[in-house]
């Protein structure tokens, strides 16, 4: 599927079947390859195509410009891998969970494919992507239906995908039911143009520092929240720290002659 | 102590140098500015094992005008920075500075835009403590040096002058410039 | 970034608004607003004063910063103010390879900090893939020196919580039985405090000799030492008087503000990770979790008591277990994944010039295998790739659900790191607990939530 970028990957270019062997986890296989008029899109030769189409990600060599490359990779190019959109069935108690939230939802008026972007289940665990206009409605219905009683409410961070245009800034929330002991991960994108998300203090009270934290480091407007201040940076800081093009802020190191460059200028073979 | 700051440089002073040194580094309160990781580990020299009260220092006084040391213990964010300085500040003299660990020497492992490289940026320190944390019996090491340096501070015209020689001498030392045998520079 | 979003304009101002003066504050500026809102004399009691509760206190448990208005003695409003130990810990984290991330990570929460690197090293691994594959020995080792943590970390609560109320003794029996668990950490990973000993695939290195006589001799004088502390504490009169009924969070707050951890507990819901979410193998292991159901300080003061006790335990049964596998050596009984391409590839020994790579370890890889060479600089240059993807992994700490979410793109470094950290959740909580009572109960209600602001501002 080609569209905005995600991390999420099943396969890959680098290490993609020596770590994950025997390991027995829930994910599910990305599509591709699934249909048999693309019987060769699983050959190694033809697989990865669709990711020279996605933005770069890595080049190698980090930080480090216009000197002679001696270590080879100064040609690397790693794509961001296509996003991950599971199929049903998604196993455990995920399927009951879509479904209870479908027809929530459905109860409320929405379909579940208005509320919901893509459905990842990867490693065991389940991501919902949500629109951002939907996410209040989203939250309620987790948090008050009975087969869903998502009670408590873990936290909301920021994860800033610099080379993803139009859908930079991604929060992500984690909430969790001891109702029925389960964990479920929302994820809504916005562009950095735009970077509103409506507040859920009015459905969980307790994110309300969170989102104040998500907003200091990363400039995610939160609408509706009681007070968008700025929490661990001074209150007169400029910028947001943890995004992507922010520098993390060091100084070279001098001992006995040698200057050590900070560690955000040092070389870094990825 | 005002009377002794008068007096002309002498016998006399050096008696009532050695009299108030050793009185001023028999019970130095402590301002603990514990912040982090290292705090947690003042807080246990405080404990029976290894006992801060054998120096008079138990008392750590909560109130920046009654204390004499501040032990910086831990690092010094940007947002804290202004804070240390106050109570820097608020203390009154003599005051003398330890700053405990590497995090408060020299931003430690944290080369970022959220810390202070050094509390030395915003107060004048005494004794620096390396350690990530250091040990108790580390910090106890160095209260022991704050100690001698306690004692053997002068007072009045002699003071004036043992702060001229030891700047002197600080500027006069030659820079750590490592040369390998062979000449060429590490 | 900031400037395209409309401020309030700088300084404090004051608007009339339909039920009384509307003050716009943006930040530094506090001293102009109480200026003003003393001249206006629009607070109904002359009586009521804002305090500032700075960050440099005795008593607040860290850097922490709380702004009280009051009246006469009764907290009106409490509202807590943090950062001022902010250390970019998550961004830093950006910079490193995925096992320097350990030594980081490892600083956020620095009471409990096995408990950060657990949480991280279970989301690395599960982004890895290698949940199952990590070495039995090394799980045991990973639950013993947690709950010696939980030990040293709950003493390192209830010492200063003694401190702040003015009883210095409990601060001292408190430190005693705490130093002796830190000589029984510094034992086993080689640190009292900020181990960077659990690495994602194991642990760092296996118990030394003589170590699982060490723990046992701790384990048997730990519980007359806990019975000094309760003899101490439990019927004290001031304790109980300063303790007891104050700051009450009951279950219906609790599940509103998304409280976990002993305070959770106090209100009558024995939750537990260790028990619903079982990780590195505490489903096998035979303990009780400590629940009452008096919602307030001195309930929380004595779940805690009764979760060193409960840790004690499982302590003794991680003993066992280790002592009935014997000692077949690191090939037979390895504590790192046994995975060329993730494990730590050296093995530390105590040489004639101090601690490094071990003989053994040296002659293998500079003698007999190359490729060997090659792993071992690699992992420690490079370290391992993670696939790339996001995982969330959480811990029952002694304060609380304590989690890492990891997002990886597929290098050798983390792309995103967020701890989501206990203190951090519960300190939202302190205006609901605090507010209406005297300021004197401040004090106490903050020491029973047990906030350790490194975890609350990373």
């Amino acid at each position: 599927m080609s569209g905005p970028a995600g991390p999420e990957e099943t396969h890959g270019s680098e290490a993609p079947q020596g770590p994950r062997a025997g390991s027995g986890q829930q994910a599910e296989p990305p599509a591709a390859g699934a249909s048999p008029a693309e019987a060769d899109g699983d050959l190694p030769a033809r697989l990865g195509e669709e990711r020279l189409n996605a933005p770069v990600v890595r080049m190698g060599l980090f930080g480090v410009q216009g000197t002679p490359d001696t270590s080879g990779y100064g040609l690397l190019r790693v794509h961001r891998a296509a996003p991950i959109d599971s199929p049903r069935p998604y196993g455990s108690y995920f399927d009951e969970l879509a479904d209870a939230l479908g027809s929530g939802l459905q109860a409320a008026g929405l379909g579940f494919s208005d509320a919901i972007e893509r459905v990842v289940v990867d490693r065991g665990e389940l991501t919902l992507h949500v629109r951002r206009e939907r996410l209040t409605e989203v939250a309620v219905k987790l948090r008050d239906d009975p087969a869903l009683r998502f009670e408590l409410f873990s936290g909301v961070s920021g994860v800033h995908y610099l080379e993803d245009t139009g859908r930079e800034l991604h929060a992500v929330y984690h909430l969790l039911s001891i109702t029925h002991n389960r964990r479920v991960r929302l994820e809504v994108s916005v562009p950095d143009a735009d970077p509103h998300i409506p507040s859920l203090t009015g459905v969980y009270p307790s994110s309300n520092w969170h989102e104040r934290e998500t907003w200091d480091f990363f400039g995610i407007i939160f609408d509706g929240h009681p007070a968008l201040t700025r929490i661990e940076m001074p209150d007169d800081w400029r910028g947001h720290p943890q995004r992507k093009d922010y520098p993390l802020g060091g100084i070279p190191v001098e001992y006995r002659g040698a200057k050590i460059p900070p560690p955000e200028e040092r070389r870094h073979y990825s | 102590m005002g009377l002794e700051e008068k007096l002309p440089s002498g016998v006399l002073l050096t008696s009532v140098e050695k009299v108030a040194g050793w009185a001023r580094a028999r019970s130095v309160w402590p301002a603990t500015f514990g912040l982090a990781c290292c705090a947690i580990e003042l807080f246990q020299t405080g404990g029976p094992k290894h006992d801060l009260a054998r120096f008079g220092m138990e008392r750590a006084s909560n109130t920046p005008r009654q204390a004499d040391l501040m032990i910086v213990a831990g690092r010094v964010s940007q947002k804290m920075a202004p804070v240390l300085r106050q109570i820097y500040d608020q203390m009154s003299d003599p005051k003398w500075v330890i700053s405990m660990g590497v995090c408060a020497s020299s931003g430690g492992m944290f080369n970022n835009y959220a810390i202070v490289q050094g509390v030395d940026h915003v107060v004048p320190v005494d004794i620096y403590l390396p350690g990530c944390p250091p040990r108790p019996e580390m910090l106890l090491d160095s209260i022991l040096k704050l100690h001698d340096k306690i004692m053997n501070m002068k007072l009045g015209k002699d003071r004036d002058r043992q702060i001229t020689e030891l700047e002197e001498a600080r500027l006069s030392r030659p820079p750590l410039h490592v040369a390998s045998p062979r000449g060429s520079r590490l | 970034m900031t400037d395209s979003v409309p401020h309030a304009p700088a300084g404090a101002s004051d608007a009339e608004a339909a039920e009384g003066r509307v003050y716009t504050v943006s930040g530094e500026d506090w001293d102009e607003l109480v200026a003003a809102a003393n001249e206006a004399r629009d607070f109904q009691s002359g009586e009521r004063i804002v305090v500032n509760m700075g960050p440099q206190h005795p008593s607040t448990h860290g850097v922490l910063r709380l702004v009280l208005t009051l009246e006469g003695e009764t907290v009106v409003e409490v509202r807590p103010a943090i950062g001022y130990l902010h250390t970019g810990i998550e961004k830093n984290m950006e910079y490193r390879t995925w096992t320097q991330g350990v030594t980081f990570c490892t600083r956020a929460d620095y009471l409990m900090p096995l408990f950060n690197e657990t949480a991280y090293c279970l989301a690395v691994e599960r982004l890895l893939g290698i949940e199952d594959r990590i070495p039995e020995r090394a799980q045991i080792i990973r639950v013993l020196v947690m709950e010696l943590n939980r030990v040293t970390s709950h003493l390192g609560g209830i010492a200063p919580m003694g401190l702040e109320l003015g009883a210095s003794t409990i601060y001292t029996q408190g430190a005693r039985l705490r130093e002796r668990a830190l000589d029984l950490l510094e034992l086993i990973t080689g640190l009292r405090m900020n181990h960077a000993y659990i690495r994602p695939g194991g642990v760092a290195q296996d118990l030394p000799p003589g170590a699982l006589e060490g723990i046992r001799a701790f384990m048997d004088t730990a519980p007359r030492l806990l019975q000094d502390l309760h003899t101490l504490i439990d019927a004290n009169p001031v304790f109980i008087g300063r303790n007891k009924g104050i700051a009450y969070l009951d279950l219906q707050a609790c599940m509103a503000l998304g409280v976990t951890g002993p305070i959770l507990r106090s209100t009558g819901l024995p939750w537990d990770l260790r028990k619903s979410q079982p990780y590195c193998g505490y489903e096998s292991y035979d303990f009780d979790v400590p629940v009452n159901d008096m919602c307030d300080a001195y309930g929380r003061y004595l779940i805690r008591m009764a979760e060193i006790e409960q840790s004690l335990k499982i302590a003794r049964q991680c003993v066992d277990r280790i002592a009935a596998r014997g000692a077949p050596g690191p090939s037979a009984d390895p504590v790192m994944i046994r995975d060329a391409k993730i494990g730590w590839p050296a093995q530390l020994s105590l040489g004639p010039d101090g601690l490094g790579p071990s003989p053994e370890h040296i002659a293998h890889i500079m003698g007999q295998s190359m490729e060997a060479l090659i792993h071992h600089f690699k992992l420690i240059t490079e370290g391992f790739r993670v696939p790339a993807g996001q995982a969330y992994a959480a811990v029952e700490s002694p304060r609380g659900e304590l989690a890492a979410h990891v997002v990886s793109d597929g290098g050798t470094r983390p792309y995103r790191v967020h701890l989501r950290d206990p203190s951090f959740h519960h300190l939202q909580s302190v205006a609901a607990m605090c507010e209406g009572g005297m300021v004197a109960d401040l004090i106490p209600a903050i020491a029973s939530l047990d906030p350790v602001m490194g975890g609350v501002d990373r």
